[in-house]
């Protein structure tokens, strides 16, 4: 007992205080920097994205099939000469809009900020102190997942803004999907969704379920569920991070001031 | 040795020189040889035919054995070869389900990861006999599946565990497109392992040479990745007997190793490091220095906290004695990797088929002598841990070396046609096992993903037998199988 008390002492304050403002390192991939100011050919870069993320004339990045790979830079730099492509360590790329996830050329962060996350006052005037979220895996890696329960962990603790993944749909407000939807989970998906109560609303995590992402061409996945249903919440990532997660939500729920 | 070829890890072999036996002859070759099965999958071979292909494992030399038979359009059966060698149960199931061809007396021929409606449960009668029923969406963020235990009380006398939730056509998908990306997110907690066998296979096949500085990185990499799953899964065993100190530092133990991942490659689990024709990122002396200082802060604060949690009486009562997997059983169904090590089944393909670097960085295999039990799974993870933090520590002396060398080799080789290769990289669950054949266009036309959660999760129903239901999280998070990895 006393030696468990002596690890809580010795392990201090592990959280990240201002979570909206918290750093990111350098080396993190997140919004696309696009400049091809002397219109090389960047048909190479094209190639290369494994999701067919990148669209030229004109030059845009769907970071809603981005997997953050870096590999339309590594080609643009070694085979196209130029530096057209980058991307930023900017980690805020929810949008509660689907088109609103292309980038394109000349576009900075701030000007991402002001358009992405459209607040609206039946979700604020609910849920801004409190969300209690069902996450369904629907054939999802784990590599969303793993991130989805860090977001709980003593460095990010989530659940300091209200905002929890709990057992049970029936107690949830809404639920976050991540994973291409399989076939096989297709009617569990639903099932889920059914069981929660209305109000509601569904949150796409991660490019496998914003658009299939990887497996967009794979056999075995059934995506009508996305059809059917109103999409609230966008949130790019391969996998995404905590604080992609934690911010896009936030933002959501939140009014803006 | 004419009804077998013997090969290496990520060796290049002729298609033309795998033998083909009947199938008679195959069974009596296998039951002679008697390895370890590590494959043994089927493959469309024209006009209604199905070659089966069969791969064993010496585990003390480090060969490979592969032979092949093919089934005629007409020939729909055989006596299967489990009824001998049980540790090739779940191989012929998966056989079965993917060409129909069925193995005779099969004791348990049920579907894998397809027709989940066709699925019937084993079922028990009796007054105080009941079943509990839990998923495909299970109660935390996890990935999803079906459990149906058989409880006598509280008692569980038979745990069934059907999968296939996941499925979404992995293996035909990696023919039509296969890049390091869709490679990185097959099982998206074993990154570095899955990108690392699937490049490995590539540069087999495409005569690829990589750099040695490329081959540390990787190395460095994949126990990483081990350090930093292992670290988790000790917290999420604390958190499952709620000793949720340990959950939390644990926890935050680990968000150290993953951020440490972050600045080497810009993702926190490894995605974009490893690529084919070597690694993406070089390492910089700064970056390694400060790697070197966090990952000691790690091991000093992984030591202090199981120190603390294996004194404390009431977390031993919950590991001691739970779960547990005898070394025979552990061998008769064939498990592998860590859940095997913890059984006291020495296999560790790290060391069982080593590259270069295993004798040069004299990184030696210490045998764990483990009773199966959640105890050991535990206690094997922590002595894991500290081993791959001194690999890397090696690895990073090593790197001093080669600072001149480049981390990644462009070609535009092409597969080299009617070839056949094997790549096993000792993942943090245990063997990933790659294969992939090529025709003769020079085209991808098979690919075999074996994850080493496929041989694994019948060893998880095995272990919870005779255990309180209550348990049933504890033991499922001590072995932390994958579902993505066994659907495909």
């Amino acid at each position: 007992m006393l030696d468990t008390l002596k690890s809580r002492i010795y392990q201090g304050k592990q959280f990240i205080k201002d979570i909206q403002n918290a750093p990111m390192r350098d080396q993190f991939r997140g919004f696309p920097i696009l400049k091809n100011a002397n219109n090389v050919d960047l048909q190479k870069c094209v190639d290369v994205c494994p999701t067919g993320a990148i669209k030229l004339n004109p030059l845009s990045i769907d970071m809603g099939k981005c997997t953050f790979c870096s590999a339309c830079k590594n080609a643009c730099k070694n085979f196209c000469n130029s530096d057209a492509i980058d991307f930023s360590n900017y980690y805020k790329l929810s949008s509660t809009k689907r088109e609103n996830l292309i980038i394109t050329e000349n576009m900075t962060p701030e000007d991402y900020e002001k358009v992405a996350i459209e607040t609206r006052k039946e979700i604020t005037s609910v849920f801004s102190k409190s969300l209690k979220l069902r996450q369904v895996s629907a054939a999802g890696c784990n590599g969303c997942e793993m991130e989805l329960n860090a977001c709980s962990n003593v460095n990010f603790d989530m659940g300091r803004f209200g905002i929890d993944f709990v057992a049970s749909p029936r107690h949830a407000d809404g639920i976050v999907i991540t994973g291409p939807i399989s076939k096989n989970m297709a009617y569990a998906l639903e099932d889920c969704y059914k069981s929660v109560p209305d109000p509601k609303i569904v949150i796409l995590c991660g490019a496998c379920a914003i658009s299939g992402g990887v497996y967009q061409e794979a056999s075995e996945i059934n995506r009508e569920f996305l059809d059917k249903y109103n999409i609230d919440l966008y949130i790019p990532g391969c996998p995404v991070h905590p604080l992609t997660f934690i911010n896009g939500v936030l933002s959501f729920i939140r009014d803006k001031k | 040795m004419t009804n077998w070829v013997k090969t290496k890890n990520n060796t290049k072999i002729n298609l033309a020189d795998i033998p083909v036996l009947d199938i008679e002859n195959l069974r009596t070759e296998v039951k002679a040889l008697n390895k370890r099965p590590v494959a043994f999958f089927g493959k469309d071979w024209g006009n209604g035919n199905v070659r089966l292909f069969v791969i064993l494992a010496d585990d003390t030399s480090g060969d490979l054995y592969v032979s092949s038979t093919i089934f005629g359009n007409l020939q729909k059966s055989y006596e299967s070869f489990t009824q001998d060698i049980p540790s090739f149960h779940i191989f012929e199931r998966e056989f079965y389900e993917d060409f129909g061809i069925e193995p005779l007396h099969h004791p348990w021929l049920k579907p894998v990861r397809k027709n989940q409606d066709d699925y019937t449960f084993f079922e028990m009668q009796g007054e105080e006999v009941h079943q509990v029923a839990v998923g495909p969406i299970h109660a935390g963020v996890i990935e999803p599946g079906h459990f149906r235990f058989m409880c006598n009380g509280e008692t569980v006398y038979h745990l069934e565990i059907m999968l296939g939730y996941q499925h979404k056509g992995v293996e035909e998908l990696m023919l039509k497109k296969h890049s390091n990306q869709l490679a990185e997110s097959i099982v998206g907690d074993s990154v570095i392992a899955y990108n690392t066998a699937y490049s490995q296979i590539v540069e087999t096949l495409k005569d690829i040479k990589i750099s040695d500085k490329a081959q540390l990185i990787r190395k460095l990499a994949l126990e990483m990745e081990r350090a930093a799953i292992h670290i988790g899964d000790l917290g999420a065993i604390a958190g499952d007997i709620a000793y949720l100190m340990g959950a939390s530092v644990f926890g935050a133990t680990r968000t150290l190793v993953i951020n440490t991942m972050l600045e080497f490659c810009g993702s926190r689990f490894g995605r974009g490091f490893v690529t084919v024709g070597g690694v993406n990122f070089d390492l910089s002396d700064e970056i390694m220095e400060k790697a070197k200082k966090t990952l000691d802060k790690v091991e000093k604060d992984v030591d202090r906290m199981v120190k603390t949690m294996l004194k404390n009486s009431s977390v031993m009562s919950r590991l001691e004695k739970t779960g547990t997997v005898s070394t025979e059983r552990a061998m008769e169904t064939g498990l592998v990797g860590m859940a095997a090590r913890a059984s006291g089944v020495p296999i560790d393909s790290r060391f069982d088929y080593p590259d270069k670097w295993m004798e040069k960085l004299n990184i030696n295999k210490k045998v764990f002598n483990g009773i199966g039990d959640v105890n050991s799974r535990f206690k094997l993870r922590y002595k894991e841990i500290k081993e791959s933090l001194d690999i890397i520590r090696k690895i990073f002396k090593e790197l001093k070396n080669l600072k001149s060398e480049p981390v990644l080799t462009y070609s535009d080789n092409d597969f080299t046609k009617d070839s056949f290769a094997i790549s096993i990289v000792e993942g943090w669950r245990g063997e990933v096992v790659h294969i992939a054949m090529t025709d003769d266009n020079g085209k991808l036309s098979r690919y075999k993903i074996k994850d080493p959660s496929f041989n694994n999760w019948f060893g998880l129903a095995l272990a919870v037998r005779n255990n309180g239901v209550s348990d049933f999280p504890l033991c499922n998070k001590s072995f932390n199988l994958s579902y993505s990895g066994n659907d495909l």
